[in-house]
């Protein structure tokens, strides 16, 4: 299965368990622009699988009165850079909801849904990666898979999980993310980090599609081609990178990053959204409070520039192997 | 939900029209002559009787004052734009324009109508399916063309491609569905505060027309009295949803309130231009916004990922290409009216080809951008941070 259809699977799965399970957003009952939501309609009905009206901040805000009366409510933005317009709903409504009324409503039950992070050819309104705009509301989750695996399992835990979600898919892995996905029921926990590769040098922290890139870099660091050769000292060449996918983004596993830094003395963050206010620069923040004494470099950071998404310049824009390359370079030899 | 979704399904789906209610006219050659067509005098055709409808107003009147000029110059045009548009439709499946990319065949006569009936003071500002207003409006077919594969000569410099276009006379070019709305109250309040007798066309589509924000701005117009015409590119569908599926009413023109309404055919090119010229007296005369839906059709999909085929049928899309088309109906009328022969409107179809080719081999010519243009039109000149933060301390930017 890619992950698009590890989405769709997990999606029926949740459907054939909760009779009051809903899923509605723009074009899904065609299976809407990334197929996400292919046959859905013919497996569950029209009743349950529906097309709204483009309207973003009528589509949360319904979502949220659905779920406070303890529907299951999936709703899908199209893309994540057309969430903008549910800001309002997601981020007063929905995040405040429980608290607002001493805890006797609550939207938990909504997932929200979006096809985030670039395409590659996407520019300014295809290509956001807008996580970091929502780690000030308090109340709701973030979470961002990097496979289909994992799509799978972290969709139905954060479907049933008690907290409104926003659940950001990186659109390109859709088609070009394959695994054998199980068919049954599963979840993954929300709010851990995984470490994929265990190191004791250095911490390369991760989540989406950059996780790809993140990996070939270590592959880079380990035995570079022969044009970096001389870009990677010798003595780096063993260095063992731990490389940790985050997963969720809000709450994030202070724990399990600061048990590794603390292990590995450095840290390198890689995110395509742009550094500023992003969620790099509040990992880095907790960091160097808790392990200052442990760090041996800065803590670093690898994101996209502090400029829209660039059309004309999208592969220049997001973090490529190499940059990380030789962030882990400049960490390892601090 | 479940029971309440299946009370909800129950509805009819499809509203009848009542009976003694006419419905619009859509053919693209309904227009008949009033006397004779000269060849170098105006001269007055009559519009069909279905052209239009009005809510809260009346419909404007059949009777439309015409050159030949005129009439050549909107044919000449519109085969431009068809071309123009199907060159883009090539280079992208060549993977030479990236990005997403919305063409507007099938409603040339919108763009094309409405530049005829407008002035270059009156304010245009509408959503990403918009080629031919930058071109229109200021723009050559090189500048447009490289904009959309991201090249130096383009009109945004190749900064920001098919949904981001341009020009003094033509407010955008907005990729965010119904964002566009509320900055057209704006660009209208302007013109009234400045006293300028321009009317502003604020446009979006029958799908946009659902976003909250464009009522938000109707209530503005229609609280402040401003010049300010929506106007509603009902094509039919919003991506793959049909109005009848997004919107629960689909008669755009009465969406507005208080605000009066006309449909009008947005496939006769003359009943656009009639439609535009009543508008426009309307708002500058002082009587408040007005809601102009044009009924339309798109042929091809949504955008170049859309096949189109999925969500209507293959036959109607034939249907309305056979039957409605707005450059047929048009050329019709030059023919029959004894205005130009077939050959002579071949011969434009040459040159327009002709004309298209050069600027299609032009773009391809001009440079990307240069790199340091990351940097640029962030902030304003001169006035940027002194830094402008890239992934290391080497990739930033200093001003
Ligand atoms: C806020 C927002 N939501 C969703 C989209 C994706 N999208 C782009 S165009 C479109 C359909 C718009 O339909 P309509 O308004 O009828 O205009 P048309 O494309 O038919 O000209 C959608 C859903 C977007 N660009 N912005
Ligand atoms: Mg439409």
């Amino acid at each position: 299965m890619n992950l698009y259809q590890a989405v769709r699977d997990a999606l029926s799965n949740a459907m054939m368990r909760d009779d009051t399970a809903v899923v509605f957003g723009e074009d899904v009952a065609f299976g809407g622009v990334f197929r996400c939501t292919m046959g859905l309609a013919e497996e569950f009905g029209r009743e349950r699988v529906f097309n709204t009206p483009l309207s973003e901040q009528g589509i949360a805000g319904f979502g949220i009165g659905l779920a406070s009366m303890g529907h299951t409510a999936i709703a899908e933005i199209q893309f994540a850079d057309y969430i903008f317009p549910a800001f309002d709903q997601i981020v007063n409504e929905a995040a405040k909801f429980r608290y607002r009324s001493g805890g006797q409503f609550n939207a938990g039950s909504l997932t929200i849904r979006c096809p985030s992070m670039a395409v590659g050819h996407g520019g300014h309104y295809h290509s956001q990666s807008p996580e970091g705009f929502f780690l000030a509301a308090a109340g709701i989750k973030v979470v961002i898979p990097r496979s289909p695996i994992q799509a799978k399992g972290l969709l139905l835990a954060s479907i049933r999980d008690p907290n409104p979600v926003i659940f950001m898919e990186p659109k390109i892995l859709y088609r070009s993310a394959v695994e054998q996905v199980p068919v049954d029921d599963y979840q993954l926990p929300i709010g851990r980090a995984e470490t994929l590769v265990s190191g004791s040098d250095v911490t390369l922290l991760s989540w989406g599609t950059p996780i790809y890139h993140c990996e070939t870099a270590m592959h880079m660091l380990n035995s570079p081609p022969e044009t970096l050769a001389r870009h990677v000292p010798e003595s780096l060449r063993s260095a063992k990178v731990e490389l940790v996918d985050l997963r969720t983004i809000l709450p994030w596993d202070v724990d399990a990053i600061v048990e590794s830094v603390t292990r590995t003395g450095r840290l390198v963050i890689v995110h395509e959204a742009g550094r500023t206010g992003g969620v790099g620069a509040e990992i880095s923040a907790e960091v160097q409070k808790r392990c200052f004494l442990k760090l041996d470099a800065p803590v670093k950071l690898v994101t996209g520039w502090d400029t829209p998404v660039p059309l004309a310049f999208e592969k220049f824009y997001t973090p490529d192997a190499l940059r990380v390359l030789d962030a882990l370079v400049e960490t390892l030899s601090y | 939900m479940a029971s309440l979704a299946r009370a909800r399904t129950a509805l009819p789906r499809t509203r009848k029209i009542a009976p003694f209610v006419r419905t619009l006219q859509t053919a693209a050659d309904s227009t008949q002559l009033h006397q004779d067509a000269s060849h170098s005098e105006p001269f007055s055709v009559k519009l069909h009787e279905d052209s239009f409808r009005g809510y809260k107003t009346d419909a404007p009147s059949l009777d439309l004052e015409v050159t030949k000029d005129g009439l050549l110059k909107m044919y000449k045009q519109m085969a431009l734009m068809r071309r123009m548009e199907q060159a883009a439709d090539s280079l992208y499946r060549q993977k030479l324009i990236r990005g997403f990319c919305h063409l507007t065949i099938g409603q040339e006569a919108i763009s094309v109508g409405m530049e005829q009936a407008l002035t270059r003071q009156d304010n245009i500002i509408s959503s990403y399916r918009t080629h031919p207003f930058a071109v229109l409006r200021g723009g050559t077919v090189v500048s447009l063309l490289g904009e959309l594969l991201g090249r130096q000569c383009g009109i945004s410099k190749g900064k920001g491609g098919s949904m981001h276009v341009f020009t003094e006379s033509f407010q955008g070019g907005h990729g965010i569905v119904g964002a566009q709305v509320p900055l057209g109250a704006g660009l209208a309040f302007a013109a009234k505060y400045q006293e300028k007798p321009v009317a502003t066309y604020t446009m979006y589509g029958d799908g946009a027309s659902n976003q909250g924000q464009v009522f938000e701005a109707f209530n503005m117009a229609k609280l402040w009295n401003l010049p300010c015409v929506f106007v509603c590119e009902n094509n039919k569908y919003g991506m793959g949803t049909s109005a009848e599926r997004s919107s629960s009413n689909t008669e755009y023109y009465t969406r507005g309130d208080k605000i009066p309404g006309i449909q009008a055919n947005g496939m006769d090119i003359l009943a656009v231009v009639k439609a535009v010229q009543h508008t426009k007296d309307w708002v500058v005369s002082g009587n408040g916004p007005i809601l102009l839906e044009f009924v339309t059709y798109r042929y091809g999909g949504h955008s170049m990922s859309d096949p189109g085929t999925t969500y209507r049928t293959r036959e109607e899309v034939q249907r309305m290409r056979s039957t409605q088309d707005p450059i047929r109906g048009l050329q019709r009328y030059l023919e029959e009216w004894g205005l130009a022969s077939e050959e002579e409107l071949k011969r434009f179809d040459k040159d327009a080809k002709a004309q298209v080719d050069q600027a299609v081999e032009e773009a391809k010519a001009s440079p990307l951008p240069e790199d340091n243009e990351l940097w640029t039109d962030i902030y304003n000149k001169g006035s940027e941070p002194s830094y402008i933060r890239g992934r290391e301390r080497e990739e930033g930017h200093h001003f």
